[in-house]
């Protein structure tokens, strides 16, 4: 039986499906996020879909306010299972470039608060001795790419972040775990300006059943689908000489 | 923020058009006002009609599956309501483990509640619980004008609704009285007939006894047979529900594939295994109900230039006539299809003004889209119906004349009261404008 679930980002289309999943298990779970409506309208579906309980806490996450603090007043004195950080925003590559105080914005929220709500829930979990931290990055941080290398750097280091923290977790036999997962292509409202359709693009659904599964088991770094392992091998060790002429 | 976008890749489930839609997939119920405005819209759900009700060729189009948002189940009056776009599979999979199931369900899970209310859909229960309709309490309608309209049965615009194909205004939400299950398992039985009088004298013998009955029916052959199913809710608790499907078609089979010979020796083979095999089992409902979902994307079977599906109702009178003036023209013709299905309809008066289901008979089968000879095909049968005042379903047909449609639907007018004049589709473009 699941017990506790806190979701930062809870209105993202990943996080909704990957909730759907704990709901259907009987977990609990509290929902952070920005919209106080589309929390409550989530709320009461994963309630009728199994969920034994769901808060719901309204919350600029990429503010990153004490996030020790909030993280254990959504624990409420229960146990938590998993941490999962889901929110994140695209940005606009070319305004950033441009328009500094953008780029920062990025950088503040896909980076800097996430760090931080990762941090603090690394020593949540190691203090209980169990638990998972499940923070989703993106295959844009694997190479620097003029299209989008702002998010990139960003999701980049978060998942350098995540690496050490898990490092951190083995390296104490705490109990605790934590996972980074690198979604390519996901039909989400995120990336509804893109045209979409084809075998890269994967469903929410697809990515949540791998976010729920790496919350229990498996490697530290883990790309959903799992062939975004391979494609991002190769793009990784393509040569710049031949990268720089590709508008990627 | 959701808005529209161009494209040609939402089809319906017949894929014979793919006209170019401006689509908009909002996931937000605040969202959903905002869409709902001006000329030429249409909101469409799973897209599992066949034929044209759910396009809108250079249209707006929009997509209901994102707002799939339960807000509220009572375990112990099995009362849902939910956002349009909830599937009867997440619906099922909610409900079942609290002993409630769908009162009527179609032969496929993967359709939307406000698809189930906008064609009015019917079951193999037909006779006990009449159409979706009737199990639905109250529904939300919002339309174009800006109104909201919060409507029960009894309310003239509900009965409009209710089978009005979506033209009467988007539905955002409904509730619905779910039906009272011990499990998830069924006491089935197949027997085999070897004439079409038979198998109408096994359906008038099994109404009383059985919740469910349909048949499987070989329209390669002339004299009607087929395997005659009928079943009742085994009383077993366990409520295990399905698994998703699992296996699809990853690609279209090629048009050559499906000719009078393949038709012939799959139809022959399946009558003689399926007859082999008849007689008393215990089935999950997935297996009973819902046959067409074990193989994802099925459609695919039929090749790119995809299928027609023709399902007819016939009234009592003209039924045992017709349907055989039906079966000979379809196994004469050498075209039909693998899975031709003949069932009876009863005597429960549907609610909506333009629902299906008249008392009697009705069959349904798939033609692979064969172009004229294919289209002259079915209006040979479309005589046929008309003469034996019948009607065809509108969730399935994307070819039927105005004249045939009006002929047919006699409460066409007073539906045309209430439609919402921002609201059309392909289909009713062709059959009423």
């Amino acid at each position: 039986m699941t017990g506790h679930v806190i979701v930062l980002g809870a209105t993202s289309a990943m996080a909704e499906a990957t909730a759907r999943l704990y709901a259907a298990e009987g977990a609990s779970l509290t929902l952070v996020g920005r919209q106080a409506e589309r929390l409550e309208a989530i709320a009461a579906d994963l309630k009728a879909r199994g969920a034994s309980a769901v808060d719901t806490a309204v919350e600029d996450l990429g503010q990153a306010k004490a996030p020790a603090k909030r993280l254990s007043d959504w624990a409420g004195g229960r146990t938590v299972d998993a941490v999962l950080l889901f929110y994140g925003v695209l940005g606009d590559q070319a305004r950033a470039e441009s328009d500094l105080d953008h780029a920062a914005e990025v950088l503040q929220v896909d980076f800097t608060s996430a760090a931080l709500w990762s941090l603090a829930a690394a020593s949540l979990l190691e203090g209980q001795g169990r638990g998972a931290l499940v923070v989703v990055g993106s295959v844009a941080g694997d190479r620097g790419r003029q299209s989008n290398y702002v998010y990139g750097a960003a999701k980049g280091g978060l998942g350098v972040l995540v690496q050490g923290i898990a490092h951190r977790l083995a390296l104490r036999n705490s109990g605790a775990r934590a996972v980074l997962v690198k979604p390519g292509f996901v039909d989400t409202p995120m990336t509804d300006r893109m045209a979409k359709g084809g075998p890269l693009w994967a469903t929410p659904e697809a990515v949540a059943k791998i976010v729920r599964r790496a919350a229990e088991r498996g490697g530290p770094v883990q790309y959903a689908p799992g062939f975004w392992r391979l494609i991002m091998l190769v793009i990784r060790v393509i040569p710049s000489a031949i990268f720089h002429k590709r508008p990627l | 923020m959701s808005a529209f976008r161009t494209t040609t890749g939402l089809t319906s489930w017949g894929r014979v058009d793919r006209p170019r839609q401006d689509v908009a997939t909002p996931r937000w119920a605040d969202e959903l006002a905002g869409l709902v405005g001006g000329e030429r819209l249409l909101a469409v759900g799973l897209g599992r009609s066949y034929g044209d009700s759910g396009l809108n060729p250079d249209g707006r189009v929009v997509a209901m599956r994102g707002l799939d948002r339960v807000h509220g189940f009572d375990a112990a009056t099995g009362v849902v309501r939910a956002d349009a776009g909830l599937s009867l599979d997440d619906l099922i999979r909610l409900a079942l483990p609290h002993g409630w199931f769908p009162a009527v369900v179609p032969g496929t899970k993967y359709v939307t509640l406000g698809g189930a209310i906008a064609n009015d859909i019917h079951g193999k229960n037909h006779h006990r619980e009449g159409t979706f309709g009737r199990h639905v309490r109250r529904l939300c309608l919002l339309r174009t004008d800006g109104s909201v309209r919060e409507l029960a049965p009894g309310d003239p615009l509900f009965a409009a609704t209710v089978g009005g194909l979506g033209l009467t205004g988007v539905i955002a939400w409904a509730e619905i009285q779910l039906s009272p299950v011990s499990g998830a398992w069924m006491a089935s039985e197949d027997i085999a007939f070897n004439r079409l009088s038979e198998f109408f004298d096994l359906a008038e013998a099994s109404e009383a006894g059985f919740d469910y009955t349909v048949s499987w029916i070989d329209c390669t052959t002339r004299n009607g047979r087929g395997i005659f199913s009928r079943a009742n809710p085994d009383g077993s608790p366990d409520r295990t529900p399905h698994d998703p499907p699992k296996i699809a078609l990853p690609l279209d089979f090629p048009s050559f594939a499906l000719n009078p010979l393949t038709l012939k020796a799959f139809n022959t083979f399946r009558f003689a295994a399926k007859s082999a095999m008849a007689g008393k089992k215990t089935v999950h409902y997935e297996t009973f109900q819902f046959p067409l979902d074990a193989i994802g994307q099925w459609n695919r079977l039929y090749g790119p230039k995809g299928f027609y599906q023709y399902q007819c109702a016939i009234p009592s009178a003209a039924a045992r006539d017709a349907t055989a003036e039906l079966m000979s023209q379809i196994a004469r013709s050498g075209q039909g299809s693998f899975l031709a299905v003949l069932k009876t309809f009863g005597d429960v008066p549907s609610p909506g003004l333009l629902s299906f289901p008249i008392k009697g008979a009705t069959l349904a089968l798939d033609f692979q889209n064969g172009g004229d000879a294919t289209l002259r095909l079915l209006e040979r049968l479309d005589r046929v119906v008309l003469e034996a005042g019948g009607r065809l379903y509108p969730a399935k047909d994307g070819r039927i004349s105005a004249a045939m449609f009006r002929a047919s639907y006699p409460n066409l007018e007073e539906f045309m009261k209430h439609r919402d004049p921002g609201l059309t589709s392909a289909f009713w473009r062709r059959v009423a404008a």
